[in-house]
């Protein structure tokens, strides 16, 4: 194929570049033409999938830019570097949109605690994420945390990040202008990370590679925050200052991916001199300076004219910047090649044309098939297991305080935190950042995956997450605005791998459009397998939405004593999916309950609008005191957290097994009111179900027949994660 | 008339802008001051902000010490001009030899960030000159080297100066008598771990730390208007 298209063989450097470039971790090959069945447009939305992030139209002249990425491989062979760079890259992906990164979010998957190895990961990756967040200057604000014997030998590591731009600074990766220059600013490039998404993104792991005995750790490449915090602002005051026609990262496949795809989207040509990179080592191939994947780096589009005001900027930030390339004409053929060159009028040491290693990339129809064992598996639900003999009990291997993690996350930098990791369904932050004063909006979001639900049944399962997302921003009183996702899965050349994917793609089309939230941006994880097993499917989905005007905080989950409390949605649907059938009865198969998507986005349009007139009253909050979504763990882990929360007990009748205990459909809302009666009323009205199952007060949590447990027990359970990270109270 | 204060940025200080937009709802006039600068102008008071001034690189505040605008910041300090270093502007006035003793990594080898409660120990410094003695604040720390210590001579000499300002309630980090703030001799500089900036906002933290700054603009007014860097006519406009 590459010979067809350069009409010859490639040189070694040539075929380096088509190496990374079309590597499933940069061509999405495998995964394209399923990504086409995605709803992806709005009146909102400014900038789709396809760009380095989805951008969306927040009012007033502010949008809103957003990505998730996925740093799985890197992270199990190096956790403190895997995760510290997959946070560098993402935040690039953000600023190279003219966007000031001003939030982060990770939804992070690791084996049992109770594995030596999955506690190493663990503790890099919060260290990872910890490193680098806070010291390049962006707050991680929220994220969720999983643990499960699907990831023990491939942790996941999702980031999630989330800036803000006056629209008229929006740019895009174009290298317009012939005679303009490519300037690289930031790190000298090294032999870090090369071929890093063909070797390590784009395989399985192998058994050295379980055992730690990994030959892959060079293709890991080393972070530093502190060049990335001057790369941030010196980019923002050069876009800021209209002194860039054009700006790209360099994230995977480094210079190739950068200059082929800033040539390939203004359609022109660009020439590069190799030998005026700036590097780290003496002697490095043209090979290795254009795959290198060094990190904090960024090309800039630049006139002649502007080149000495970018340097100066530059300068003043400590930012190297190098002229290293020149935009040219596309040949008379109406191609624009790019060429690399050895030295200035040097050996010619690639020449291919700029769109083909962009765009050219072969795509795969993989075959695709259920498990040939489908059947057997749904037939295998939870509800054939014997009741629990201790609900109680059961209950508490499920509950998990993450906030030994958090803690370990500035989550409060630029002041817009209202409510925090470890506060609320969703984080909610006021919609400021330096130079953008705040006007009185706020934005929700919420990151969510969930293996269990996706594992019985991809489809059901990723609608299933979706609903929870939407359901999470909407108990925060914001309107959902846009979705971006990360798709972890196995080996593509697996078929039922293949079929989970185009499955998970199905699932998500539908939700997002029966909630009517279009889908900016994605991307996709394959190869998460190791010695042969793959991942259960895992998307994690991302929903911001908006909130018009905040004066007060949304409320959170907890109550008050004497509150009743009150469930909003349909009846609980079955164990199939459930934590408690996966992880504590061992149960994985069965019929996954699928969420009613009409009646689902009729819930959150009722919840938020149920926070936002309690928000404008000025009068302490009577008829929502507190709310929380009912899911991973079900309504038990939800009382428990609220009681957690909120110092005090409960007492719950009309729950009638350990079904409607531990089901986790996610189309419920628990709410502590003062005014039962009333909220039953409106939510008759909406053709929604509610129920009164108890009353807020006491020391105990206790379910009539099922659980009865002191909230120093409840405390007691959840603080798994603090013994994994060996986390102590000081005396 | 408005106190004007000096906010210091050096490359990966990152709180500046938290600390412009708290003072700023008190009513200040705020101005971002470059390390490079070799004077910090006519303001009244100088905050050195939270971040992570180079990098950290070395350890906290051991390079920031030799930013030129250090040197200008030492002799407003050595005037009596009011300097406020919080987190690592703490970091970097202890670096700096404008405080005494010093910040380590914290016990447990963590970063932390969370609320935390302080008593205000002292009220004669430009920081707590608003507060009351013996009055609890709730107040977000984020640090990994904010365990505070110095030799038993110092501790001995700075408690019975009166010179902690701000102390745990509960010892997060293993500071050395929970010592969450301190000021020089004279008062007129004072760093702390805890953020006051991060508890200004009823939609956010709460507004413990607004009592803080509040005294601050205080300091940085009497200064101001003692005109002891201005000329009168100057003074009077």
């Amino acid at each position: 194929m590459i010979v067809r298209i350069l009409g010859q063989a490639p040189t070694d450097t040539e075929l380096a570049m088509y190496s990374v470039m079309w590597s499933e971790h940069c061509s999405y090959k495998s995964s394209r033409v399923h990504l086409a069945r995605l709803p992806t447009e709005a009146p909102h939305v400014l900038v789709g999938p396809g760009e380095n992030a989805g951008v969306i139209d927040v009012g007033d002249g502010i949008a809103v830019a957003m990505r998730i990425e996925s740093h799985n491989h890197p992270s199990y062979i190096e956790p403190y570097q895997g995760a510290a760079t997959g946070v560098g890259g993402i935040l690039r992906d953000i600023f190279t949109m003219g966007a000031r990164p001003i939030a982060l979010m990770d939804a992070l998957f690791f084996g049992p605690p109770d594995d030596a190895r999955s506690r190493y990961i663990l503790d890099g990756v919060v260290r990872g994420v910890a490193g680098y967040g806070n010291a390049v200057g962006v707050p991680t604000v929220g994220g969720q945390i999983t643990f499960d014997s699907t990831y023990r030998s491939n942790p996941l590591v999702n980031v999630f990040c989330l800036g803000v731009l006056p629209i008229s600074r929006l740019v895009l990766s174009s290298a317009s202008g012939v005679g303009n220059l490519a300037v690289l600013l930031g790190s000298a490039t090294g032999r870090d990370g090369i071929g890093g998404v063909s070797v390590l993104a784009s395989a399985g792991f192998a058994e050295a590679d379980a055992a730690g005995q990994s030959t892959k750790r060079p293709s890991i490449q080393i972070s530093d925050p502190y060049e990335e915090k001057r790369l941030i602002e010196a980019c923002l005051e050069l876009l800021e200052a209209g002194l860039v026609v054009g700006i790209q990262d360099l994230g995977g496949a480094g210079l190739s991916c950068a200059t082929s795809e800033t040539a390939a989207h203004a359609r022109l040509g660009m020439d590069v001199d190799v030998s005026r990179v700036p590097r780290r080592e003496p002697n490095m191939s043209p090979v290795e300076v254009m795959t290198s994947e060094s990190q904090e780096r960024m090309l800039a589009i630049v006139t002649p004219e502007s080149l000495a005001a970018v340097q100066e900027v530059c300068d003043r930030w400590e930012v190297a910047a190098t002229a290293i390339g020149v935009v040219t004409e596309p040949d008379a053929a109406g191609i624009g090649r790019l060429r690399i060159l050895d030295g200035p009028g040097g050996e010619v040491v690639a020449d291919v044309p700029a769109s083909s290693l962009a765009d050219d990339a072969p795509r795969y129809e993989r075959p695709l098939a259920p498990p040939a064992d489908l059947v057997e598996r749904r037939a295998d639900d939870p509800s054939r297991l014997p009741a629990p003999s201790d609900p109680g009990g059961d209950l508490l291997e499920l509950l998990a305080d993450p906030a030994p993690v958090y803690r370990q996350y500035d989550h409060q930098l630029f002041l817009n935190t209202v409510i925090g990791p470890g506060e609320g369904d969703a984080t909610v932050l006021k919609l400021a950042a330096p130079g953008l004063p705040w006007e009185g909006k706020a934005l929700a979001m919420s990151v969510d995956g969930n293996p269990g639900w996706c594992a019985v049944d991809p489809r059901a399962g990723t609608a299933a997450t979706v609903a929870e997302s939407t359901l999470n921003v909407s108990c925060a009183g914001a309107i959902p605005l846009a979705l971006v996702n990360c798709l972890n899965l196995g080996n593509p050349e697996h078929p039922e791998v293949m079929w989970q994917l185009s499955e998970a793609i199905d699932g998500m089309a539908q939700a997002c459009e029966a909630l009517a939230i279009p889908v900016i941006g994605g991307n996709v994880s394959l190869y998460d397998e190791s010695g042969g097993c793959d991942i259960d499917p895992t998307p994690v989905i991302a929903v911001v939405g908006l909130l018009g005007r905040i004066v007060r905080k949304p409320p959170v989950p907890g109550w008050h004593p004497g509150d009743s409390l009150v469930v909003l949605g349909p009846p609980p649907g079955g164990l199939a999916g459930s934590r408690w059938a996966r992880s504590v009865a061992g149960c994985a198969g069965g019929v996954l309950a699928p969420v009613d998507l009409v009646s689902h986005r009729e819930l959150c349009r009722f919840v938020r609008e149920l926070v936002a007139r309690e928000a404008e009253d000025d009068d302490p909050p009577r008829l929502v005191r507190g709310l929380h979504d009912v899911a991973d763990g079900g309504l038990g882990v939800a009382l428990a957290e609220c009681a957690r929360a909120s110092r005090t007990g409960a007492e719950v009748d009309g729950i009638a097994d350990h079904g409607g205990l531990f089901a986790e459909l996610p189309a419920r809302v628990l709410v502590a009111t003062r005014l039962p009666d009333e909220l039953s009323r409106l939510a008759a009205g909406a053709g929604l179900g509610a129920r009164v199952i108890g009353v807020a007060g006491g020391a105990r949590l206790v379910v009539h027949g099922l659980v009865d447990l002191g909230l120093d027990e409840l405390d007691t359970a959840s603080g798994g994660i603090a013994a994994a990270l060996e986390v102590r109270p000081l005396v | 008339m408005t106190a004007e204060i000096g906010i210091i940025r050096f490359p990966g200080s990152n709180c500046e802008w938290d600390v412009a937009r708290a003072l700023s709802a008190l009513g200040a006039s705020t101005e971002i001051i470059w390390h490079g600068a070799d004077s910090v102008g006519d303001v009244g008071a100088v905050v050195i902000p939270g971040g992570f001034a180079h990098g950290d690189y070395l350890r906290p505040g051991a390079i920031a010490r030799f930013s030129p605008v250090m040197r200008a910041v030492a002799d407003f300090a050595e005037e009596g001009g009011p300097v406020l270093g919080i987190c690592n502007g703490f970091q970097v006035l202890t670096e700096a030899g404008l405080l005494p003793g010093a910040l380590t990594r914290n016990v447990g080898l963590r970063f932390i960030c969370r609320t935390v409660e302080c008593t205000v120990e002292s009220v004669s410094s430009v920081l707590t000159g608003r507060g009351m003695r013996g009055e609890v604040l709730r107040l977000p720390i984020n640090h990994y080297e904010g365990n505070y210590t110095c030799d038993a001579a110092t501790l001995a000499g700075i408690e019975a100066a009166g010179q902690v300002v701000l102390r745990y309630r509960e010892n997060p980090n293993g500071a050395l008598h929970a010592i969450a703030g301190v000021a020089n001799r004279e008062g007129n500089v004072v760093g702390l771990m805890p953020h006051p900036e991060r508890a200004s906002d009823p939609l956010g933290v709460g507004t413990d730390g607004v009592v803080l700054f509040e005294s601050l603009l205080v300091a940085a007014e009497e200064w101001q208007s003692a005109g002891r860097r201005s000329e009168p006519a100057e003074a009077a406009s």
